[in-house]
């Protein structure tokens, strides 16, 4: 069946969802068949345009469909389609990692029949109940007629104001339902839901002024301004009042990151000089971001000699986590197309001078370990250069998902991004086993780029089980295992801070060659430099799912780093020394 | 900078450590749905306010319920309660009256404890507080008391001394009082 809003005729409840979905623009899906969702996966076979991706475990679905929304930047949503009971909570880690991250999915979950809900039936889960805490609307539909309204409401409850994941429980009873006609609503209007996205114009005039004054302005991007699409409005702000930006983890590529301006990360394992650019900083404009933990350190001593302007289009963001001199409550890119309007040309050259010395005084981790090889010699691969050396051979220019731990501190540090939407990563839940599924969602998405994982040797055995779905499908994700046999961040804290006292963390690892090829894929193994550039050439050049086992260092650390519950300026680039901001 | 710093103080900041807690009763007009219950209840625990009284009953539309909620807390986390509150989608309407010019309101029952002798010292009591006596059995009365929080205090505090058998209070409920009403 083609993409229509009327159709008359007899229809059952699953063919009015599946052309809801195309209504909404929906063309693959992630999912997993079951019980309780066999009505709707029957259907299927009429919708030719619907591509189902079958996944191997459910978390793997709604972890593809976070990505898919990611690289999209949610112009198309992700969908993933689980059955009732353990399908469905199969899927809440994923759904997890989308609500913390702001994530815009669908979540369609197969249900029991109406008739039996409550009795505790054969896979019956109350997952409305278990997801309620991490979504951002669930609905139970109870009759086949509410289907499109629903299906209008919760896409545009998932991608509108500050996104983030809907589930939609879909029993059985209903997915066989006949009714006798589908007409799609054409809006939708939720009582009780209005996002405030155009931002109080005095205060985003008060905002441009203390820029003005200010003598060591500094700007703050974050993931919002990423889903707003404010990225060239940021970069004008930027230019035109010449005042250097920081970024977070989530915020990484929404400033193009070889600008002059572009400072990097800040937070915990962010650059020294974004750290201390915060702590001195005399107006700070944070915008699209909510002050998570990781990037504060201690709360009470954050940004402390500054005047912090937030603006964020949740008003509970505002204020939760560190006072806020001015709030701004909207949309990322209309406030900042208003401030544009006003805002004046600006000279920080005295305080740009003071972070490239910062810089320059406290370099980056590179130099260290390039020293430790010029005095060394000999060693081994370590994650920092297979990160710089795919850097250099994509231009940054790739679709880079990388999963939790070490690798991912690195790559956010190494891969200056140079496009929006080319980063994917878990922030504020940090799942491990992430980035293979996210990676997979995005290489569906757009099968034109290029799109790498990479990968722990812990977090991929997490959900390693994907490799034979993108066998399956010839979904040509590159993926770049990058095995320290060790879970290195948890290794890197017990070195630090628990007397190296190695609990449970060295680990026994498949030959990640073998497996790989047993699932159907390519692999490659890199053990020295000489290898490592020459199989990252031979992995661009395949055309389909690829796989490649990089041996590194076993304790190779990552810095710069802020001890845990420590403020900025107590930010550490080595692991013999404290460099401390006086 | 320290002259913005300065301005800055005087208009939008709120300086946490210095807040004291106190009592705040914030009213929710919410859509009468089984799931916002839940989400409520579910937020307060997970966010960790102190949350001393729940009411929940119907309004003046249909199809929507009046929530009247009394939080132990400072003054910025009363704030934090409502936007989170206004996050949950069939949330319509929060507002903070805790200030405002208000009529509160508690329902009691209270089965106390009366013997011959006692009764009808319990009754003069009862009396003086305006409540009524409801139910009158072989030793035992049980008395419906109304008025604010500190009013249902009292009493109970009186007639502790005869023994209270069973009590059921019904939590708070408010609301604004008219433009120029004082009538108590």
């Amino acid at each position: 069946m083609a993409k229509k809003n009327t159709y008359t005729g007899s229809l059952t409840g699953s063919h009015v969802m599946a052309m809801s979905l195309m209504m909404e623009g929906v063309t693959d899906l992630f999912g997993y068949p079951g019980g309780a969702i066999m009505p709707f996966y029957d259907v299927m076979k009429d919708f030719p345009d619907l591509n189902h991706v079958l996944v191997r475990n459910e978390q793997g679905a709604a972890l593809a469909a976070i990505g898919y929304s990611r690289v999209t930047g949610h112009e198309k949503l992700g969908v993933c389609v689980a059955t009732s009971g353990p399908g469905a909570t199969n899927l809440v880690t994923g759904i997890f990692d989308a609500y913390m991250d702001s994530m815009p999915i669908i979540a369609i979950t197969g249900q029991v029949p109406t008739q039996v809900a409550g009795t505790d039936a054969f896979q019956e889960a109350d997952v409305i109940g278990i997801t309620q805490p991490i979504t951002k609307q669930s609905y139970y539909i109870t009759d086949a007629k509410d289907i499109a309204a629903t299906v209008k409401e919760a896409f545009h409850i998932a991608r509108s104001g500050r996104p983030g994941p809907v589930l939609i429980d879909f029993p059985k009873d209903i997915q066989n339902q006949v009714v006798e006609e589908f007409v799609y609503p054409e809006k939708t209007d939720v009582k009780g839901y209005r996002p405030k996205v155009m931002g109080n114009k005095r205060m985003i005039q008060q905002a441009a002024q203390w820029l003005e004054k200010a003598e060591r302005p500094l700007i703050l991007a974050g993931h919002g301004v990423l889903i707003a699409n404010a990225m060239p409005d940021l970069i004008e702000l930027a230019e035109k009042m010449n005042i250097p930006v920081v970024t977070t983890l989530h915020g990484l590529g929404c400033f193009p990151e070889n600008h002059p301006q572009s400072m990097g990360m800040l937070g915990m394992h962010g650059f020294a000089h974004c750290n201390f650019a915060v702590q001195e900083c005399d107006v700070l404009f944070g915008i699209g971001l909510r002050f998570d933990d990781r990037i504060i350190g201690k709360a009470d001593d954050f940004a402390p000699k500054a005047s912090i302007i937030h603006v964020d289009i949740d008003p509970a963001e505002i204020g939760k986590n560190v006072h806020t001199e001015l709030p701004i409550v909207g949309d990322a890119r209309n406030v900042l197309k208003e401030m544009n309007g006003i805002v004046e040309q600006g000279e920080y050259n005295e305080w740009l001078k003071q972070i490239e010395e910062w810089k320059q005084e406290y370099p980056v981790p590179q130099s260290i370990i390039q020293k430790k090889k010029e005095e060394g010699g000999g060693m081994k691969l370590s994650m920092r250069d297979v990160v710089r050396e795919l850097y250099k051979q994509t231009e940054g220019q790739a679709v880079i998902a990388s999963d939790v731990g070490q690798h991912q501190m690195i790559t956010a540090q190494e891969y200056l991004f140079q496009n929006p939407h080319s980063h994917l990563t878990s922030g504020g839940s940090g799942t491990m086993g992430y980035a293979l599924p996210a990676a997979m969602g995005a290489k569906v998405a757009y099968p034109e780029k290029e799109v790498w994982a990479i990968i722990g040797d812990g977090s991929f055995q997490m959900n390693m089980q994907e490799l034979v779905t993108l066998a399956q499908d010839g979904i040509a994700v590159k993926i770049a295992v990058l095995n320290n046999s060790f879970l290195g961040m948890v290794r890197q804290w017990q070195e630090l801070f628990f007397d190296k006292n190695y609990a449970s963390t060295p680990m026994f690892n498949p030959d990640f060659v073998k497996l790989a090829e047993a699932c159907g894929i390519k692999a490659m193994k890199a053990e020295t430099n000489g290898d490592m550039k020459s199989v990252i050439e031979r992995m661009r050049q395949e055309t389909g799912p690829v796989l490649c086992e990089f041996v590194v260092q076993k304790e190779e650390n990552v810095f710069p780093m802020v001890p845990s519950g420590k403020s900025l300026s107590d930010t550490i680039t080595c692991s013999d020394g404290t460099h401390k901001i006086s | 900078m320290s002259v913005i710093k300065n301005q800055v103080h005087s208009l939008y900041t709120q300086v946490k450590s210095t807040e004291i807690k106190t009592e705040h009763v914030v009213v929710a007009i919410v859509q009468e749905t089984p799931l916002v219950f839940s989400r409520i209840t579910g937020l307060f625990r997970r966010r960790g306010f102190h949350l001393k009284s729940l009411t929940i009953g119907a309004c003046e539309q249909s199809g929507y319920s009046r929530m009247t909620i009394v939080i132990d807390g400072t003054k910025t986390d009363t704030e934090q309660v409502i936007k989170q509150l206004y996050k949950v989608i069939e949330v319509i309407k929060v507002s903070d009256i805790s200030f405002d010019q208000t009529v509160q309101r508690e329902l009691a029952l209270v089965k106390i404890y009366a013997t011959k002798a006692s009764r009808s010292e319990i009754m003069q009591i009862v009396d003086i507080f305006r409540g009524n006596i409801v139910d009158v059995g072989h030793d035992s009365l049980m008395v419906e008391i109304t008025g604010d929080s500190s009013k249902v205090d009292s009493f109970l505090d009186l007639i502790r001394g005869f023994g209270i058998k069973e009590l059921a209070r019904t939590g708070l409920t408010a609301m604004n009082r008219g433009a120029s009403g004082q009538v108590n």
